[in-house]
């Protein structure tokens, strides 16, 4: 197998020397006897690098996998790897290279919902298609890309149902922070409409934004506390991306906020971003996602075996993104075997109704609306920098992108 | 109100001595059940008394509660596995007991109960915070008795609250009244809180809990300016610490070092460097970071001299050279890093003196980490005065930039003295990397966000004064501060540029100007 790593503006000339180079072969190339390209598309440098990196190491490590099982429809995969930087507009120029340059077959990558927004119109005007691993906030659908992270209703919504339950602390007032991006804006509108919903008035509510890389928390750890001492039960739901967590968990630590007194639920933070922090003061407070390394399945064991076996470091964990990602791919070669081509819109036909079993243990499916069905689940963090399952749903949850608390979907729901 | 008639129950079974053995072995089995079943189990567990409880209940804080298939109870404890009722050896490890925050709250009010009489004053402190946070009627007559022996003021104190708490939950006005009094004395965020919670549950005190809200807020609200007042040192202690390197460069020298914030992240590269090369021996790990601060000080200086003797000097008087080649200088820097090192944060661990917080006299809690910085911030401006008021070096550095040709007629040797001070300002810089990487991700774009806010102060407090550079830097560390609350963490940060954006318009020299010949040069 051949891993290109082009350096950011340099791989646009390379690449394109190269072409030249070989225009006998090119053509050849992408009528399918030579590999398939996988692009990868995630930061590796900059402020998501805390999180993107380990989604290269898991398609680089699916890419492997799958070739060593003897390709897909008979031919080698090839991974194509480029480097984003955590630069929004680069994130555009990055996909329409891979998909006109190295004239990839398919492409899994992005993090933030920025970066997705910036890469949509490349995949749509070039009829691209994207697999998306992480969680967002829902009120999109594209032809070209497939969701397979969760929507609102399998993140965000059942954990503050979990935070105002009894096991959760009966929490009637809640603090939304998070950094200033359109996934936590759109996430906390959706839950300010279920909270209001629910009873909870907008005066106990309060709602901050950070940029990007936030590191002074001081300030708004302690209007937490001083928005705590209302006399009702508060709690926090993180929106928070990036390597901005670590010090904000450390404020949280240093000033002392207990999870029994006031606790938090993230919902970008997991086994990885959790690796540089010393956990022991955050024992109790929560995240939620549709996978926990903890998680005890037949396939999840198959699944951190391969990992432990490519990335040969036993301090590297796996996440749900992570596992999302090998979802994705699984369906994704189960979809081209079924398709007998790479071709985007008969793979496209193909990927609605696969179903895998995933390593969060339960059955997944693909629906026409391009999300994935997901089990819910809410994990305490252990002193272990791992995640103690404490609430799961009994069955995978179809997906709705389009979520009822966003007062314009309205007409949508009329007309689909 | 069923857990609460179970917790009488149990209580009224107390004296009958010769049950407790089977009650308590049956109280303690649903700890290997589900949440619920759990929480109600501690609950009984600290109400029962029971002596042998408090290992139990340890074992299930800290997690080294285990269980067997068939429900048998076991406790780890320093490698070995026993049963936790009888005690005797176990066949093999079980599988580890887990809990959720709400066993964990049960947990912390049935441990305070068992604790409260503990010969060790921490772990009686502890105690006590744990029942004001718990809080019920029943833990009036033992708290009363555990202050009644109490001999250490603080944890008096504590007890005291926690007394209080528990009485506002009693069925009595008069004793609930009495818990107002003592609440209304505090100025605790916390007992503002509980005092709502109480004033919602019931009537007949509502006048009594307004009363102590009031007084309250009246000192909560002094004490949230002196937080706030606190965080605004601390921003301000960072922004000086990131900006006294340059007001050396920039300011005395006059070199406009777009790297200078990649000499903060070498310094913090160097903190972790000098971290991981002392986790192997740990006596001296203890006292790593101290240690970093002169490793990081050389490492940066040395990065300096070279940067000043093979690029620098050769484009003194062209300020527009000087800012593209070392912004080029900053890049190569951070990929250099990011090749080294890798892309990822690097994690730096903060010694146990620095974390935490500290309660100061009318209950303004500081953190520790904030603290140490501010102060060390203080002890670097110190420094660097003293060095360039009182050394030989501070002379001649001086002598140069007043004159240079009259200071090389007189001996000096300019450029030895031009490596020295560029070296000085970045081993300031570097100096800052080390307080910087206690707060901040350590990683190769570190420096990125410090280098405007360096400038942005350097600017402000006026060109060439070390006395503008601080007074500049606690100034809008506080005005950032003050602003937030009120506009956002963003809005106040724009809000502080437009500002000096407004500022400089009308003294275009900052706050302290230099006068005289130099400053018409």
């Amino acid at each position: 197998m051949t891993v290109r790593f082009p350096v950011s503006r340099r791989a646009l000339l390379g690449a394109a020397a190269g072409a030249l180079a070989m225009p006998a072969i090119r053509p050849a190339l992408a009528q399918g006897s030579g590999p398939i390209k996988v692009g990868v598309l995630h930061s590796l440098s900059g402020t998501m690098a805390i999180s993107e990196t380990a989604l290269r190491d898991t398609v680089l490590m699916m890419v492997e996998d799958q070739n060593r099982k003897g390709g897909v429809l008979g031919r080698k995969l090839e991974a194509v790897v480029v480097d984003p930087a955590s630069n929004w507009p680069l994130f555009a120029e990055k996909a329409r290279e891979l998909l006109q340059v190295h004239k990839v077959d398919v492409t899994f990558g992005c993090w933030t919902s920025v970066s997705r927004k910036s890469v949509l119109p490349v995949f749509e005007e070039l009829n691209g298609l994207l697999f998306y691993p992480v969680q967002y906030e829902g009120e999109e659908q594209s032809k070209n890309v497939f969701y397979t992270g969760a929507a609102p209703n399998q993140q965000a919504i059942p954990a503050v149902e979990y935070l105002m339950s009894e096991d959760g602390g009966g929490a009637r007032r809640i603090a939304l922070l998070g950094t200033d991006y359109v996934y936590p804006r759109t996430t906390n509108r959706i839950l300010r409409a279920f909270l209001n919903s629910k009873g909870i008035a907008d005066a106990d509510i309060l709602e901050e934004y950070t940029p990007f890389g936030h590191s002074d928390w001081q300030g708004i750890v302690s209007r937490v506390k001083q928005f705590a001492s209302q006399g009702k039960k508060t709690a926090i739901v993180s929106t928070i991306n990036g390597d901005a967590n670590v010090p904000f968990y450390r404020e949280l630590g240093n000033q002392g906020i207990k999870a029994e007194d006031i606790p938090s639920v993230a919902f970008s933070v997991g086994e990885e971003e959790l690796a540089g922090i010393d956990t022991k003061p955050l024992v109790g407070h929560l995240a939620a996602w549709n996978y926990f390394m903890s998680v005890d399945s037949p396939v999840n064991t198959e699944f951190k075996k391969m990992w432990a076996s490519y990335i040969k470091n036993p301090k590297r964990v796996t996440n749900d993104p992570m596992e999302a990602t090998y979802t994705g791919f699984r369906m994704w070669t189960q979809a081209v075997g079924q398709a007998k081509t790479t071709a985007v819109d008969a793979v496209r036909s193909a990927m609605y109704g696969q179903k895998v079993e995933a390593p969060c243990g339960y059955t997944e499916q693909m629906f026409e609306n391009h999300h994935l069905s997901k089990p819910v689940m809410i994990g305490e963090i252990m002193e272990n920098g791992q995640f103690n399952v404490v609430y799961k749903t009994p069955t995978a949850i179809k997906a709705e992108n389009w979520s009822p608390f966003i007062p314009e979907n309205a007409n949508r729901a009329k007309a689909g | 109100m069923f857990r609460l008639l179970c917790l009488l129950a149990s209580l009224l079974l107390i004296p009958a001595a010769s049950q407790a053995q089977e009650s308590f072995e049956a109280t303690a089995a649903p700890l290997a059940g589900s949440f619920t079943a759990q929480a109600e189990a501690v609950e009984r567990l600290g109400a029962l008394g029971d002596p042998r409880a408090l290992p139990l209940l340890q074992a299930l804080a800290e997690g080294r509660l285990q269980k067997q298939a068939d429900g048998t109870l076991l406790i780890a404890q320093n490698g070995a596995v026993r049963e936790a009722l009888s005690g005797a050896p176990a066949a093999g490890p079980g599988e580890v007991v887990r809990i959720n925050n709400r066993v964990r709250a049960a947990l912390r009010g049935a441990l305070g109960r068992l604790q409260l009489m503990s010969p060790e004053e921490a772990v009686r402190a502890a105690a006590a915070e744990g029942l004001f946070r718990s809080r019920s009627a029943e833990n009036i007559p033992l708290l009363e008795q555990a202050l009644a022996r109490e001999t250490v003021p603080a944890v008096g104190r504590r007890m005291e609250m926690a007394l209080a708490a528990a009485r506002l939950m009693s069925g009595d006005v008069a004793t609930r009244r009495a818990g107002i009094a003592t609440l209304g004395a505090s100025s605790s965020a916390e007992a503002r809180g509980l005092l709502l919670e109480a004033r919602a549950a019931g009537a007949e005190t509502a006048d009594g809990i307004d009363a102590a809200i009031a007084a309250i807020d009246g000192r909560l609200k002094l004490r949230q300016m002196a937080e706030t007042a606190f965080q605004g040192l601390s921003l301000g202690s960072i922004l000086l610490l990131a900006a006294l390197g340059l007001a050396v460069t920039f300011g005395v020298m006059g070199v406009i070092n777009m790297a200078h914030g990649e000499m903060v992240m070498l310094g913090a590269y160097t903190t972790v460097m000098v971290q991981e090369a002392l986790r192997g021996i740990p006596w001296l790990a203890a006292w790593s970071l101290p240690l970093s601060v002169p490793a990081a000080f050389l490492v940066t200086a040395a990065v300096g001299v070279a940067l000043e003797r093979g690029l620098i000097r050769h484009l003194y008087g062209r300020p527009l050279e000087t800012l593209l080649m070392t912004f080029g200088v900053g890049m190569i820097l951070q990929q250099a890093v990011r090749l080294i090192f890798g892309a990822q944060n690097r994690e730096v661990v903060s010694p146990a003196w620095m974390q935490g917080t500290l309660t100061l006299p009318g209950d303004v809690t500081v953190t520790q980490n904030r603290l140490w910085i501010i102060l060390f911030a203080l002890v670097v401006l110190g420094l660097t005065v003293a060095a360039i008021r009182f050394t030989r070096f501070g002379l001649e550095m001086r002598a140069v930039v007043q004159n240079r040709r009259i200071a090389a007629t007189m001996g000096i040797r300019t450029g030895r003295v031009d490596a020295m001070t560029f070296a000085f300002g970045s081993g300031i810089a570097g100096m800052a990397g080390v307080a910087v990487s206690q707060i901040d991700n350590v990683s190769p774009n570190l420096g990125t966000g410090y280098i405007i806010d360096s400038f942005m102060v350097v600017v402000f407090g006026g060109v060439g004064s070390l006395a503008g550079t601080m007074i500049g830097a606690f100034t809008l560390g506080l005005v950032n501060k003050m602003l937030e609350p009120w506009a956002g963490a963003v809005l106040a940060k724009i809000a502080v540029l437009v500002g000096i954006m407004l500022f400089i318009q009308r003294r275009p020299k900052g706050l302290f100007a230099l006068r005289g010949r130099a400053a018409e040069q």
